[in-house]
C-alpha cells in the first residue's frame, strides 16, 4: 500500500534529520531509492526545484514525492509524516522536558550523531559531483559539466571573497540553470 | 479564536516567502514574531534556536510549533505549523504535476542538466559550513571521517547499511564512551 509506504517512509526520515534541510537529503535519498521511488536524476532535480521555491526543503522533497507517487493524497500523506516528528518533540520539549536537552547523556549522544551526519553529507555532496562529472560517461567523463562545475564553483565560492554573503543558492541555481541551457545547446 | 487566526496567516505568510530553507526563517520569525507582534521574547528565539538544533526536523517546522505553543498552547502549535507547511505545499504539488512534461522540452532538459551540477556544489558547501562550526576536538573529527569513508564504501560496494543505522551507531559510541569515562573518573576517586 503506497500511503503507509509514503508515512513511514518519511516518518523515518523525518525522526533522523538533525541538523537542517541539507541533513534530510541522505536520509531522504535512502528512502526513496530503497522503495525505488524515484531515480538519482529526478531527486537531484527535486532538490533544485525545492531549493528555488519557498518552504522548507526537506517537507518540499516529501511532498513532491508523495504527489509523484499518489497525488494530492499522496502528498500530504508524506508530509504530514515528515512533520509530525518535529512538532511532536517541539512540543514535548518546550512543554514537559525543557532541561531534556541540556541533560548530559542526550548531548553526550548527540555529539555523536551530529558529527556522523556532517560526515554523511560531505560524501553525498563529492558523490553527487562525482557522478556528474564522471558517472555518465565511461570514456573519461562529461567534459561539458566539467567545465559547467568548475564555472560554477569559482563564482560561487569567489563571490564570496568579494561580498561578504557571496551570492544566494537560488542565483546559483538560475546561473547553473543558464550554464546548462548555453552549455549542453551546443 | 482570533489570536490562533491570526497565528495562522502569519505563519502563511512566514511560509510563503522564506527562500532558502531554516536559517532564512529564522530571521523572518524574529522580524515579525518578536518585533512587530511581540509574540515571544528575543530569548526566546534563542532557545528555539537550540532546540531546533538538537531535534530532528525542518528548524522552520520547529520555529513555527514553539511559536504557536507558547502564544495559544496545542492549537497554536498546530495552527503555526500547518500555517508554515501550507503555502509550500501547494506551490509543490502544482510543479510535481508539472515538471515531467516540462523535461520533455529540450532546454529545460539542458537548464535542468545544469541545475544537477549546482545542486552537488550546495550540498558539499552545506557540508564545508557545517564542519567548520564543529568543535575541533578528536572525538568528532573521527566520527565525521569514518563516516564519510563509510559512506563512500557503502555506495562503491553497493552495502545495505542505512544512514539510520550509522547514526544510531554514532549516537551509541558516543553515549558509551561517555559512561566509560564517568566510571573511570569513579574509579580514579575511589583511588
Amino acid at each position: 500500500m503506497i500511503l503507509l509506504e509514503l508515512f513511514f517512509g518519511f516518518l523515518k526520515a523525518g525522526c533522523f534529520s538533525f541538523g537542517g534541510a541539507y541533513a534530510a537529503i541522505p536520509l531522504i535519498r535512502d528512502v526513496v531509492l530503497s522503495y525505488g521511488w524515484m531515480d538519482d536524476e529526478m531527486l537531484t532535480y527535486m532538490i533544485a526545484v525545492s531549493e528555488s521555491t519557498p518552504g522548507s526543503l526537506m517537507v518540499n522533497i516529501a511532498t513532491y514525492v508523495g504527489a509523484s507517487q499518489a497525488g494530492v493524497l499522496g502528498a500530504a500523506v508524506a508530509t504530514f509524516a515528515v512533520v509530525l516528528p518535529a512538532f511532536l518533540i517541539v512540543l514535548a520539549v518546550t512543554a514537559i522536558l525543557s532541561r531534556i536537552i541540556e541533560n548530559k547523556y542526550v548531548q553526550a549522544a548527540l555529539d555523536g550523531i551530529k558529527p556522523c551526519i556532517i560526515g554523511i553529507i560531505f560524501s553525498t555532496g563529492v558523490l553527487m559531483i562525482w557522478k556528474n562529472l564522471f558517472g555518465s560517461v565511461s570514456n573519461g567523463g562529461d567534459y561539458r559539466a566539467i567545465l559547467i562545475t568548475l564555472i560554477l564553483g569559482v563564482i560561487y565560492f569567489g563571490s564570496r571573497r568579494v561580498k561578504e554573503k557571496g551570492i544566494s543558492p537560488i542565483t546559483l541555481i538560475v546561473l547553473a540553470a543558464v550554464c546548462g541551457v548555453i552549455g549542453y545547446e551546443v | 479564536m482570533d489570536q490562533i487566526l491570526e497565528l495562522f496567516f502569519t505563519f502563511i505568510k512566514i511560509g510563503t516567502f522564506t527562500f532558502g530553507g531554516g536559517y532564512a526563517m529564522i530571521s523572518m520569525i524574529e522580524n515579525n514574531c518578536v518585533e512587530n507582534k511581540k509574540w515571544i521574547s528575543h530569548e526566546d528565539m534563542m532557545n528555539i534556536a537550540v532546540i531546533a538544533e538538537s531535534t530532528p526536523g525542518p528548524i522552520a517546522i520547529n520555529c513555527a510549533t514553539f511559536v504557536g505553543y507558547k502564544k495559544k498552547g496545542i492549537p497554536g502549535a498546530v495552527a503555526a505549523t500547518v500555517g508554515v507547511v501550507i503555502p509550500s505545499f501547494f506551490i509543490i504539488c502544482l510543479i510535481a504535476f508539472v515538471l515531467d512534461h516540462f523535461l520533455e522540452i529540450t532546454v529545460i532538459a539542458n537548464a535542468f542538466c545544469g541545475i544537477k551540477l549546482a545542486v552537488g556544489i550546495l550540498i558539499l558547501d552545506a557540508a564545508v559550513k557545517m564542519i567548520q562550526k564543529l568543535q575541533k576536538r578528536l572525538f568528532p573529527c573521527v566520527i565525521l571521517i569514518c563516516a564519510a569513508i563509510l559512506m563512500v564504501v557503502i555506495d562503491v560496494c553497493a552495502l545495505k547499511i542505512s544512514t539510520i543505522t550509522m547514526m544510531l551507531s554514532a549516537g551509541c559510541i558516543s553515549l558509551f564512551l561517555c559512561f566509560a569515562k564517568e566510571l573511570a573518573g569513579r574509579i580514579g576517586e575511589g583511588k
